[in-house]
């Protein structure tokens, strides 16, 4: 694959990104909407010399990440939403011990086994932790193909500059659509040293990675630890895209497919003449908070389009802090809004926000 | 330029690789593409589908609502979706399979017996292929040579055992539409 654009599923792209990443091994267990990338790995693992195992379930394959990123290897798993509950276990040991490593969420509807249906219903769990414990994770969100391939390469940096679980957001509609995509921009990595990593202990004295602390004071001061990087994080690694937002007198805040669905509505509405802008975040923690509360100050309202009963919201209504109104639109269970919908849900927003103004 | 096309028909009929080659030719025409096709427990025994969009603008949805052309290649794929045709359209039918009931009005219908056509060059599964000359002569995208190479490259040199019948099947498409056109 040279320089040239090549016609690609996002499955398959996160597939080839993590590849030249560097990812050494790659642990994944069957299921839609996600199929091709654990497909695409199981070819071009094997034809890379890594590692490549369709584990015997979601759990083995965390832990399997967790075993190789423990010894200082670049490792990823991936599934959808019913599979990514079940590695939520995994996560939290490896966010304990302080573990890189990637995983991707091709999330389908849910609660339950759902459907096979795009959604975007696992906001909270790839939030706002998903397992037990006091921890956070990394979360990216790409809207096209093109950023499921660029997300996933700076995901492995990510997990690697602060030693932590990094999620990558996508959903059914992004993992089964072909688009454009070009991979030129993304040498093969060479991944930093690892000097905590378990290696066998020649040469020098024995580590150990644990995540039981039995010491309370000694869990508190590991919790504290934990907390300061996550504030780092929370301060370097904010990611988002605004589209005009100078003159906006509306805000969209979407994120993902819905995003891409919602910049249709925004360009027919301007056309109408509403100023409309939007903010698409592209980490979903740490959340774009900065950026909502400017526009707080000159928008009239913000409409929030999500693939679920509304998630995200609550960050919006978070970064707003009251200021101005806050609207959920969507549709669940596997369906996503038309931008005809969304654009119809921006005239509804705007006369409700102008009879407030005059009451 | 704005092209949403839903082509549809029975599973294994090799619509997902028309799909797919046409959103290829188009995606090197310089142009934004995207191809979506249905996936999962949906294409067991009923209708599989794919959605390919061409535009000289950013794409925002994958999802053809409205239909600029309409491939269907057999009868459920043509009554679940002839009512998402738009009116300015194009209809393209494999009447081998399907009788047309309650036509959508359209700009241009093309009744193309291409699983009888295939057939008859020697392998029904080239149906894919005369509609894929059919779409192409339509919509004129790129030049005869042009579809032709980029069959081939799409089926590779491991399968160039298929090029000459398919190039075969693409022309016979392409020369039947071309006289209907002219009627």
């Amino acid at each position: 694959m040279g320089q040239e654009k090549v016609l690609m599923t996002g499955n398959e792209a996160i597939g080839e990104a993590a590849i030249r990443a560097g990812v050494q091994a790659y642990y994944g267990y069957p299921i839609t909407p996600q199929n091709e990338l654990t497909a695409y790995m199981s070819r071009r693992m094997l034809e890379e010399g890594r590692v490549f195992i369709q584990s015997e379930s979601e759990l083995a394959a965390i832990s399997m990440v967790t075993g190789s990123s423990v010894s200082g290897k670049r490792a990823m798993t991936s599934s959808s939403s019913p599979g990514i509950s079940l590695k939520q276990e995994g996560i939290s040991y490896m966010a304990g011990m302080e573990l890189p490593g990637v995983i991707v969420n091709v999330m389908r509807g849910g609660p339950g086994l759902g459907n096979i249906g795009p959604a975007q219903s696992d906001y909270w769990q790839a939030t706002r932790g998903g397992g037990h414990g006091d921890y956070r994770t990394i979360c990216l969100a790409p809207s096209t193909v093109q950023e499921c391939a660029d997300l996933v390469y700076l995901a492995f940096d990510l997990a690697d500059k602060h030693r932590n679980p990094v999620l990558v957001l996508a959903d059914g509609r992004l993992g089964q659509m072909m688009e454009p995509v070009t991979f030129a921009h993304l040498p093969d990595a060479q991944p930093p040293e690892k000097p905590w990593a378990l290696t066998g202990a020649k040469g020098r004295q024995p580590q150990r990675i644990v995540s039981l602390h039995l010491n309370l004071d000694e869990l508190e001061q590991h919790n504290i630890k934990l907390g300061k990087k996550y504030a780092k994080i929370e301060k370097d690694e904010v990611r988002f895209e605004e589209i005009q937002m100078d003159d906006a007198e509306a805000c969209i805040v979407a994120y993902g497919t819905s995003a891409r669905v919602a910049k249709e509505s925004l360009k027919r509405a301007r056309q109408q003449g509403l100023k409309v802008g939007m903010i698409r975040p592209i980490t979903l923690w740490p959340y774009p908070y900065e950026p909502v509360r400017a526009a707080a100050d000159r928008v009239r309202f913000f409409l929030v389009p999500e693939m679920s009963l509304g998630q995200m919201i609550e960050d919006v209504r978070l970064g707003v802090e009251g200021k101005k109104p806050v609207y959920h639109t969507g549709r669940c269970g596997g369906n996503v809004s038309t931008a005809q919908e969304i654009l119809d849900e921006l005239h509804h927003c705007c006369q409700k926000t102008q009879t407030a103004t005059r009451v | 330029m704005l092209e949403r096309a839903i082509i549809a028909g029975f599973g294994g009929q090799g619509l997902m690789f028309m799909g797919k080659l046409t959103t290829k030719i188009m995606m090197h025409e310089g142009l934004h593409v995207t191809y979506f096709p249905s996936y999962g427990a949906e294409v067991r025994g009923g209708t599989a589908n794919c959605h390919v969009i061409v535009s000289s603008d950013e794409i925002a949805s994958p999802v053809v609502e409205e239909a600029d052309t309409l491939v269907t290649m057999n009868q459920p794929s043509y009554e679940r979706f002839k009512t998402v045709l738009a009116p300015h359209g194009a209809m393209l039918a494999n009447t081998s399979l399907i009788r047309m009931t309650d036509p959508p009005k359209a700009k241009t219908t093309l009744e193309v017996p291409a699983t009888q056509m295939a057939s008859d060059l020697g392998d029904v599964r080239a149906a894919n292929m005369i509609m894929m000359g059919a779409y192409n002569a339509v919509r004129e995208f790129v030049p005869f040579d042009n579809l032709v190479e980029q069959m081939k490259a799409a089926f590779g040199e491991r399968k160039a055992a298929v090029w000459e019948l398919n190039t075969r099947a693409i022309a016979a498409g392409r020369k039947f539409t071309q006289e209907q056109l002219r009627k």
